[in-house]
């Protein structure tokens, strides 16, 4: 059903058959979809109708864009009114509108318990985690946007291949030269050196803080707030040895490394999961510094 | 293969309602800046009357022969427009100080849960400060 465009329902899907000769399937298919339309179009309108005698409706403005099909690469906002429920979230009224109304409305979502980090859109002018994101918390209208600073494939869809090249660029695993002397043995970690980087291991990759840095939208570069979270979380962690953490701070303090961030605390601000990116960043600047400094 | 939609720069600066208290702190820091920077050659350009002065140079000022240090400066103090600008270089040179102090903490990893805090403390200390001094400048200007 993506051949629908916003303003000709019908229209397009009948010039669709028209490119061959039709057969009693294809006819048949067509009336089927044409039907589907109006029965969808009549749903809108009722659920509009609705939405207008009934306040127990929210109503969301979510962004769309397809560059595949021609009558919707013109970004525009559609508008669906979603019945609320308590303990509603953006993603459920998300995916009520994508079921109920447009299917293809498109966006990313998987576990829908803030673990594995999918559905960061821009919600009100601000990242956060659809599915962690109340809607009793929100202003009405909702606006769903994509996350800025990012190309938009489709719809709520960006691409985050740059995003994941950073992260992947700080070495986000375990490395270490020094292994335990039993073939069995762990390599244990004390409980104050996990309670340091506690914080840092919940990151999710979201990118949400990736999208919030202004600094980061401007160099292309920049390691980003997540990335430099990853490293941290290993650079800090004693268990990986010396010469190790060396090689971390050598990532680390290169030039478009630590010293590209400004403290804006934007990332802070919307990290889903309350992760102190700038402390941990300034606490790496400081490391470097003192990496550096030679008094003799 | 598909294309994909990429909304530009432009898009954040229309975006300015939305932006958090580190957001604002960064954009008044850098804006304070330059302009003190700016100020800065202004600076030089009267000092550098001190010289000539030291070396006899005069001026006519208000009709009577006065030396160029001062007569410069007090024909600037004269003007309206100087008053009102120099409470405008007090406010920023003190915010400027202010949230350099706080960004200063930031480094040091002191009170980051705070920060928004203190760009408030700042901005309100600015404030006070500003209106505190306007007697002082003003005074007479009108």
């Amino acid at each position: 059903m993506s051949t629908q465009t916003p303003t000709q329902t019908e229209e397009s899907s009948e010039t669709d058959a028209e490119a061959d000769v039709p057969s009693k399937g294809d006819e048949r298919r067509d009336e089927k979809r044409r039907r589907a339309a109006e029965e969808r179009a009549r749903r809108q309108a009722e659920e509009a109708e609705k939405a207008a005698a009934d306040e127990e409706t929210i109503e969301l403005k979510v962004f769309r864009y397809d560059p595949e099909i021609e009558g919707k690469q013109e970004p525009r906002f559609d508008t669906f009114h979603v019945p609320f429920t308590k303990g509603m979230t953006v993603l459920d009224a998300l995916m009520y509108s994508r079921d109920t109304y447009d299917s293809s409305l498109t966006f990313r979502h998987s576990c829908r318990q803030a673990v594995c980090g999918s559905d960061a859109m821009f919600v009100n002018g601000g990242q956060k985690l659809a599915c962690k994101t109340q809607i009793s918390d929100l202003e009405e209208p909702i606006r769903v946007e994509p996350l800025p600073h990012a190309d938009v494939r489709k719809d709520l869809v960006v691409d985050l291949e740059h995003f994941y090249d950073q992260m992947e660029a700080v070495e986000p695993y375990f490395q270490t030269n020094e292994y335990p002397d039993g073939e069995l043995e762990e390599q244990r970690q004390t409980r104050e050196n996990r309670e340091k980087i506690k914080m840092s291991t919940r990151c999710i990759w979201c990118s949400a803080c990736m999208s919030s840095c202004n600094i980061a939208a401007g160099d292309n570069e920049y390691l980003g707030p997540a990335a430099i979270n990853k490293a941290y979380r290993f650079a800090m962690d004693e268990r990986e040895g010396e010469d190790i953490k060396q090689q971390r701070l050598e990532i680390i303090e290169q030039e478009h490394g630590v010293w590209r961030c400004q403290t804006q605390f934007s990332c802070t601000e919307v990290c889903p999961k309350d992760i102190p990116l700038t402390e941990h960043i300034q606490e790496l600047k400081r490391e470097a510094v003192k990496n550096n400094l030679k008094f003799w | 293969m598909s294309q994909s939609y990429n909304r530009g720069l432009i898009e954040d600066f229309s975006r300015w309602r939305e932006f958090q208290a580190g957001m604002w702190a960064w954009i008044f820091h850098k804006f304070t800046g330059w302009v003190l920077i700016g100020y800065l050659f202004t600076h030089i350009a009267v000092l550098s009357t001190a010289i000539p002065a030291a070396n006899g140079a005069t001026m006519m000022f208000q009709g009577s022969e006065t030396d160029v240090f001062t007569g410069t400066i007090v024909s600037l103090e004269g003007l309206l427009l100087v008053r009102i600008l120099e409470v405008g270089l007090l406010a920023v040179a003190v915010f400027h100080m202010l949230n350099g102090t706080r960004l200063l903490l930031v480094d040091l990893g002191v009170g980051l849960e705070a920060q928004d805090k203190s760009f408030y403390a700042s901005l309100i200390l600015t404030g006070a400060i500003t209106v505190a001094s306007v007697p002082t400048f003003i005074a007479g200007a009108f």
